[in-house]
């Protein structure tokens, strides 16, 4: 078999699971779903990696196919065709996501349980899954779009899978709609490029796009912010962020999936794959790099304040995106991609721990109530620090290499590009920081009641609420089921979180700088055409950014140390020294306000002016009114004769015959 | 006889008809004013069979007999319907139909 129709199999294996699972929800019982869903992304995976051996064996060259299964349009110069492209850098997203995914779907099957809605949610995972594959096969812009929206809608269905959470379904919404905006930028950034190179297809498009555009041309710096809309949008860059932390209304695993292996990458591998037209418009990518920076500074802040664990996390996550922005808008290609990789491991194990704890906690996921999970819940102890410690870019884990390569990659362009590597070592430091905030809060300390009945051997239980706003709630379908899962206690969570803290350990090994290479070296042929191809930092300075990272961590890791266990109390001084500040990041920069003041305050007045004015005066008063007003007083006449009295009629007709015969009478005479 | 004769007793008995018809508010007497009428005009058709010597008019009046004995069965079992519904059998308290 060929890698394209590898690539080809990597689609189907998700599509059919996602297609029995949910057509067979009546019939499978039990757990037997989410382990055709989890066979079925393993399945993708393996097929990955037989395109991955494929395409290993041809030339350097030659290792971009593309494959067409059939026309999907050809209409006024425009032909469609429903492609696939097998490249190093697709074959490498199809590994990660397909990959990560299957642990996240080994862990579901046992962090789920006991929920009413099993199969549903197997096969909206799977059907994720499939969204995301699409969107990084896709050989043209048209797909690439069909997978993109696939993914917003997937992630719409995900985030509000407790349907009857109102808080989940207005989270779910909001994601929606922010995606659409980006899909709508996305959108037209194609037509854009369409009306200017004649062709959708990625390869002829950025083949031609040399000679079409100058370089820094204006429609083409317009197609890539465009673009970037699109790119932000997905993976929850200021200013399209902010539904990224509501999406933790969803189950936690489908956080993970969201956060490590699909949806928020996808901008990243956007930006990735057009990569030739960014370097023709040089200043689009400098508003991505600095978009990025700013994005990664900002969400590290925010999760200095916030005490909801898994938003920590989330916020982690659009600071992490950022790095990968950054990285591959300065053109550090392989390091961005090798940073997605490294974090899709870290932060997938980051969510499953935290999954873990909600699950020892009853569904609350407020540290504040949290401490003391050490002892009573060893396992996601450990995995949950690795994956720590590679958030904090700790020497010689994966995050340490893969952060500091692209802060490397930064510093080496030079100028302005200075500043936004300070950025981001600063932003290093506050990261170290609040990763071992969680980590000390809720691991450290006395044990809480929860913890303390873990140790002697119960899972506590409360009556199911909603963790953000308290309500009380039933455990029926629409509402997380009655059974929480812990890592201690259920093999498939252990047997998901146990790889993952192993590839978060040291995955940094294939790509140690003047060692390994694995993944530069792999993606070349994707990147070779880049004009930045041979500008990449030298070794030595790249072992002196990692020294650099390092001792930011372990700087980071210390004062975390200190403030939260050898001196307690230290942080609520702070907080009362710094309200304002305090209240500043714990609003996350108030951008919900923002938002709310900025568009939805006028878009409500809009529709209540709308509702008040034009429909009820307007259109139901003047149009409505009017015309039925003239109907009224011009009938007015018939009306008065429609007397229902029966001998008026008889009148009328007696007269009226009378008349016809006096007629007819004088017309004979 | 000349035909004027019953020409004009036709017309008189229809006209008693039709005020009887527009006057009375009695929907038992309406239907005997509408029977009038419809008699008027039959003695008219025969009067003019009569004349020309013709059977056609004289056909043509027993129809109306028969209509009119349709018409009262049709009209006495709306006046029952009536009364079952309403206590007053009178047509001006039916103005359903006043615009």
């Amino acid at each position: 078999m060929s890698a394209t129709d590898y690539g080809w199999l990597i689609l189907a294996f998700p599509l059919a699971g996602m297609l029995i699972t949910s057509f067979g929800w009546r019939v499978l019982p039990g757990r037997v779903p989410g382990w055709i869903a989890s066979a079925a992304i393993g399945l993708a995976f393996l097929a990955a990696i037989g395109a991955l051996v494929q395409i290993q064996d041809l030339p350097a060259e030659e290792r971009s196919l593309v494959d067409s299964a059939w026309t999907y349009t050809a209409t006024a110069g425009v032909r469609v065709d429903m492609a696939i492209l097998v490249d190093p850098l697709s074959v490498f997203m199809c590994l990660v996501v397909s990959g990560v995914s299957f642990l996240i779907h080994v862990y579901s099957v046992a962090y789920m349980t006991g929920d009413r809605g099993l199969a549903r949610y197997f096969a909206y995972l799977n059907y994720f899954v499939f969204s995301m594959l699409l969107l990084v096969l896709a050989a043209n812009f048209v797909i690439l779009i069909i997978g993109w929206a696939f993914v917003g809608a997937a992630s719409y269905l995900l985030i509000s899978f407790w349907y009857r959470r109102n808080t989940a379904t207005y989270a779910g919404i909001k994601a929606f709609v922010m995606n659409v905006i980006g899909d709508v930028g996305l959108v037209i950034a194609a037509f854009l490029l369409l009306n200017e190179t004649g062709t959708l297809d990625f390869g002829p498009m950025f083949a031609g796009a040399e000679d079409a555009f100058p370089r820094n041309d204006g429609t083409l710096v317009a197609a890539c912010l465009l673009i970037l809309v699109g790119a932000f949008a997905k993976s929850a860059q200021l200013p399209l962020h902010t539904w990224l932390p509501d999406a933790m209304e969803g189950p936690t695993p489908v956080s993970a999936l969201i956060h490590a292996a699909t949806m928020v990458t996808a901008g990243v591998y956007l930006i990735a794959r057009t990569h030739p037209l960014f370097e023709l418009a040089p200043t689009a990518a400098d508003v991505s790099a600095i978009i990025g920076a700013l994005t990664l500074f900002f969400a590290a802040t925010v999760a200095l304040a916030v005490t909801d664990l898994k938003r920590i996390i989330a916020y982690s996550t659009i600071s992490q995106i950022g790095y990968m922005v950054l990285g591959v808008s300065v053109a550090a290609y392989g390091a961005g991609l090798f940073h997605l990789m490294t974090h899709a491991f870290f932060k997938a194990l980051l969510f499953m721990g935290a999954g873990s704890i909600i699950g020892a906690m009853a569904g609350l996921q407020d540290i504040d109530r949290m401490g003391g999970f050490r002892r009573a819940m060893p396992f996601t102890f450990v995995t949950f620090t690795i994956g720590a410690l590679a958030l904090a870019a700790f020497p010689l884990t994966s995050g340490f290499f893969s952060k500091d390569e692209i802060l490397a990659f930064t510093i080496n362009r030079g100028g302005g590009y200075w500043v936004l590597a300070i950025v981001g070592y600063i932003a290093a430091a506050l990261t170290a920081f609040y990763a071992f905030r969680m980590v000390f809060r809720v691991f450290y300390g006395d044990p809480v009641p929860e913890a303390r009945e873990l140790e002697e051997g119960h899972l506590a239980h409360h009556d199911p609420q909603n963790p953000m706003t308290g309500e009380a709630e039933d455990t029926d379908v629409g509402f997380p089921g009655p059974e929480h899962a812990i890592a201690e206690r259920s093999w498939p969570m252990k047997a998901a979180m146990g790889p993952l803290a192993l590839l978060a350990l040291v995955a940094g090994a294939v790509q140690i700088p003047g060692a390994t290479d694995v993944i530069e070296h792999f993606l070349e042929p994707t990147f070779e055409d880049s004009r930045f191809h041979d500008t990449a930092p030298t070794e030595g300075s790249e072992l002196v950014g990692l020294v650099v990272g390092g001792l930011i961590s372990l700087a980071a890791i210390t004062v975390a140390f200190t403030v939260y266990l050898r001196r307690p109390g230290t942080t609520d001084r702070l907080r009362e020294r710094f309200a304002a500040v305090h209240a500043f990041l714990f609003n996350k920069w108030y951008f919900d306000e923002l938002y709310d003041a900025v568009f939805v305050r006028p878009a409500a007045t809009a529709g209540s002016f709308g509702r008040r004015v034009i429909e009820t005066d307007f259109v139901q008063g003047f149009i409505v009114g009017g015309a039925t007003g003239i109907v009224r007083v011009g009938t007015s006449f018939a009306r008065a004769i429609q007397t229902g009295y029966l001998r008026g009629y008889a009148l009328l007709l007696l007269l009226g015959l009378g008349a016809l015969a006096l007629y007819f009478l004088i017309a004979s005479s | 006889m000349d035909v004027v004769w019953f020409l004009v007793l036709s017309a008189f008995i229809f006209c008693i008809g039709a005020a009887g018809v527009i006057i009375r508010r009695d929907p038992l007497v309406i239907l005997l004013c509408l029977e009038l009428m419809l008699n008027g005009g039959n003695l008219a058709l025969i009067a003019f069979a009569r004349m020309h010597g013709g059977e056609g008019g004289q056909i043509f009046a027993l129809i109306v007999m028969v209509i009119a004995a349709c018409e009262v069965v049709i009209g006495l079992g709306i006046i029952v319907a009536m009364y079952r519904n309403r206590l007053r059998i009178d047509v001006d308290e039916m103005t359903e139909l006043r615009g």
